[in-house]
C-alpha cells in the first residue's frame, strides 16, 4: 500500500475511533449529571421525587457509566487496531454501523427510562428486547477486531488475548443475564439470583479485560517497553484474571444459600489479580525513562492514579472478602465505595489516559494548550474521589451499627445524613473535575488546529516493527 | 501452551456453569399452584416499577431503601409494614398508585423470597 493510501485509510479510522471516543465522553458526561441528581436525592428526599425520582436517576447513571466505559474501551481499540494490525479495519463501514446502532439504543433506552419502562434487573434495567440489540451492536465491533487483527495467538502479546477474551465474554454474559426469562431460571429465586450474580460478576470481568487491555497497551506505548506485554508474569496475570472472571463471582453471593462451593477460594483470585496488576504498573513506572515519563507525563499521572486506586481498592477488597465480616458489609454502602473505587479510580483513570494518549497523536498542539485544565482536572477528580469514597465508608459504619443493634432504616439513614451529605458535595466537586477533562478533551478533538496539523505533518505510516502477533496479508 | 491452557479453562467454565445452572441452586420451596401465581405476578411487578432501583435482594440492587430480602419476617418490618409502604409510599418512595390485587402480588413475592434466605437466618 502507497504511503498516500494509507494515510487516508488511517485518517478514516481515526475519525470513527475519535466518533467513539466523542460518543464515550458524552455517556460519561450525561451519566455524571444523573449520578450528581441521584446524589443530591440521597439528602433532598423530595427533590425531584414526582417527576424524575431515584427509579428513573440510578438506572440512568448506571446504563450511561457503564456504556462510558465499553465505548470508551471500544474507541480505544478502534483507534490502536491498524497500527497494531499493519493494515486499515476490515470493515470501516461496520464501525459506522455499530456506532449508528449504539447511538439509537442509547436514545431508546434513555427515552424508556424516562418514560418509566423497565426491565428491572441489575444493570441491565432497561426492557429485555434492548439486551438483543445491544448483543447485535457488538457484532460489527466483533467482525472488525478478529477480521482486522486476524490474531496468532501464540506469538501475540497480552493485550491481544485480554482484548479478545473481553469481547468473547461478553456475548457469552449477556446472554447469560437473560437467562430469568425462561422458567426454569424465573421460578427458582435462588437459582435466578446466582445465575444473575454469575453473569454480572463475569461481564464486569469481561469490561476489565478490554480495560485492562488498553492500559497494558498504553503503557507498552509510554514506557517503549515491548518486552512486558510478552512477558511470563504478564501471561501470569492474564490466566488469573482469566480465572478470576470466570469463578470469582462466588465471593458476591456469601449471603444467597446455594452450594457454597467456590466462594473463598474465588475470592482470594480476585484480590491476586488486583495485586498483581498494580505490580505490573509499578514495574512500567520503574522502567520507563525521565525523559519519555515527561513527555507522556498527563496520561503517565492517570495511570499513576489508577495505580493507587488500585491498592486503595485491593485493601477495601480484602476487608470485604473476610465472609464473617461481608456479613455486616453486604448491603451497606462499602459495595458501593469498592465499586466506585473501581469504576472511577481504576477504570476511569486508565481510559482517560486513553483517550489523552490518543488526542495527544491526533493533535498535540491542542492538546498542549490545555495541558493546566487537564491536569487541574485530574486532581480535582482523584481528591474528591477521595473525600466521596471515604463519606460512603464512613455511611457504611453507620449503617453496620444500626444493623448490629437492628435499628430501623429511617433512624439509620437520618444518622448517616451527615456523611451522606459530604457524599453528594463531594460528589459535585468529582463532576466537575471530570467535567473538566471531558469538555477539554472535546475542545481539544474539535481545535481548528488538528486540519492544518493533519495536513502538514501526518506522515503516518505501518511499519513492520509495530505489527505485532498477526498475520501478513 | 497458552490456547492448552485457555480450552481448558473454558471447558471448566462451561461444565461449572452446567453444574451451578442444576445443582448448586436446587429449591425444596413447595407452594400451591394459586400462590405461585401470585408470586410470578409480584416478581413482574417487583421489576416492571424497576424496585431494585432504591432495593436489595440478596444484595442485587440500590441503597436508597431498605433491603427486603428477609423484610417479611422482620420483627420490626413484616406485612402491615409493607402493605403500609407500598399503598402510601414514603418520605423516598413514590406512591405508584398501585391496585391492591398488585400489593397483594408484591407481598406474596416478598414472603417467598423470605422463605428462601435460610442463610440470612441463620446468622
Amino acid at each position: 500500500m502507497s504511503n498516500n493510501g494509507s494515510h487516508i485509510i488511517s485518517h478514516q479510522n481515526n475519525k470513527a475511533a475519535k466518533a467513539f471516543l466523542l460518543l464515550a465522553l458524552s455517556y460519561l458526561l450525561l451519566g455524571l449529571v444523573f449520578g450528581l441528581l441521584g446524589a443530591l436525592q440521597y439528602i433532598f428526599p423530595e427533590f425531584l421525587k414526582a417527576n424524575l425520582s431515584f427509579q428513573k436517576t440510578r438506572p440512568l447513571h448506571v446504563y450511561l457509566v457503564i456504556t462510558w466505559i465499553f465505548t470508551a474501551a471500544q474507541a480505544g481499540i478502534y483507534y490502536y487496531l491498524p497500527t497494531i494490525a499493519g493494515r486499515p479495519l476490515y470493515w470501516q463501514k461496520g464501525v459506522w454501523l455499530h456506532f449508528a446502532m449504539q447511538s439509537v439504543i442509547s436514545v431508546v433506552v434513555v427515552s424508556e427510562f424516562f418514560a418509566g419502562s423497565f426491565g428491572g434487573r441489575e444493570y441491565l434495567e432497561f426492557p429485555p428486547v434492548m439486551g438483543l440489540f445491544i448483543l447485535l451492536s457488538w457484532v460489527p465491533f466483533a467482525i472488525n477486531f478478529f477480521a482486522t487483527l486476524k490474531p496468532k495467538y501464540k506469538t501475540a502479546p497480552v493485550y491481544i488475548w485480554m482484548w479478545s477474551t473481553g469481547i468473547l465474554f461478553f456475548f457469552i454474559t449477556l446472554s447469560e443475564s437473560y437467562l430469568w426469562l425462561f422458567d426454569f431460571f424465573r421460578n427458582n429465586m435462588i437459582r435466578d439470583i446466582t445465575v444473575q450474580w454469575k453473569a454480572l460478576g463475569t461481564m464486569v470481568g469481561s469490561w476489565n479485560m478490554l480495560v485492562y487491555g488498553t492500559g497494558i497497551y498504553l503503557m507498552e506505548q509510554l514506557s517503549g517497553d515491548k518486552k512486558a506485554a510478552y512477558s511470563k508474569l504478564s501471561f501470569f496475570f492474564y490466566f488469573l484474571s482469566l480465572t478470576n472472571l470466570m469463578f470469582n463471582w462466588g465471593h458476591h453471593t456469601y449471603i444467597v444459600p446455594a452450594a457454597p462451593w467456590v466462594r473463598m477460594v474465588a475470592y482470594i483470585i480476585s484480590m491476586t489479580e488486583l495485586l498483581i496488576f498494580g505490580n505490573i504498573i509499578l514495574q512500567y513506572r520503574k522502567s520507563v525513562t525521565t525523559a519519555r515519563k515527561n513527555y507522556h507525563l498527563l496520561p503517565h499521572r492517570l495511570l499513576t492514579f489508577a495505580d493507587i486506586w488500585v491498592f486503595i481498592t485491593l485493601i477495601l477488597a480484602l476487608i470485604m472478602s473476610v465472609p464473617a465480616w461481608n456479613y455486616f458489609t453486604h448491603g451497606t454502602h462499602v459495595t458501593v465505595a469498592h465499586s466506585m473505587g473501581a469504576t472511577i479510580g481504576i477504570n476511569t483513570m486508565l481510559l482517560m489516559a486513553s483517550v489523552f494518549f490518543i488526542l495527544k497523536k491526533e493533535n498535540a498542539l491542542s492538546f498542549q494548550q490545555y495541558r493546566k485544565w487537564i491536569s487541574s482536572g485530574i486532581y480535582i477528580t482523584n481528591g474528591s474521589l477521595l473525600i466521596f469514597w471515604l463519606s460512603l465508608l464512613a455511611s457504611a459504619v453507620v449503617e453496620i451499627k444500626g444493623s448490629i443493634s437492628n435499628e430501623i432504616f429511617f433512624y439509620v439513614m437520618q444518622k448517616s445524613l451527615p456523611y451522606l451529605r459530604v457524599f453528594a458535595y463531594s460528589g459535585a466537586f468529582l463532576f466537575i473535575g471530570l467535567g473538566i477533562l471531558i469538555i477539554t478533551s472535546y475542545k481539544i478533538a474539535a481545535s481548528k488546529t488538528q486540519v492544518k496539523q493533519k495536513t502538514l505533518k501526518r506522515t503516518f505510516s505501518f511499519s513492520p516493527e509495530q505489527t505485532v502477533g498477526v498475520k501478513d496479508h | 501452551m497458552k490456547m492448552v491452557i485457555f480450552i481448558i479453562l473454558f471447558v471448566a467454565y462451561i461444565t461449572y456453569s452446567a453444574v451451578v445452572y442444576t445443582k448448586g441452586t436446587k429449591s425444596n420451596i413447595q407452594l400451591p399452584e394459586t400462590e405461585w401465581a401470585k408470586v410470578n405476578r409480584g416478581k413482574l411487578l417487583y421489576q416492571q416499577y424497576n424496585c431494585t432501583s432504591c432495593h436489595q435482594l440478596y444484595g442485587l440492587g440500590g441503597y436508597l431503601g431498605p433491603e427486603l430480602t428477609t423484610a417479611y419476617s422482620d420483627s420490626l418490618r413484616g406485612e402491615t409494614y409493607m402493605r403500609a409502604f407500598l399503598k402510601n409510599g414514603g418520605s423516598r418512595m413514590p406512591n405508584f398508585h398501585l391496585a391492591d390485587t398488585d400489593i397483594d402480588a408484591l407481598v406474596s413475592f416478598l414472603k417467598y423470597v423470605d422463605q428462601t434466605a435460610v442463610t440470612y437466618k441463620h446468622k
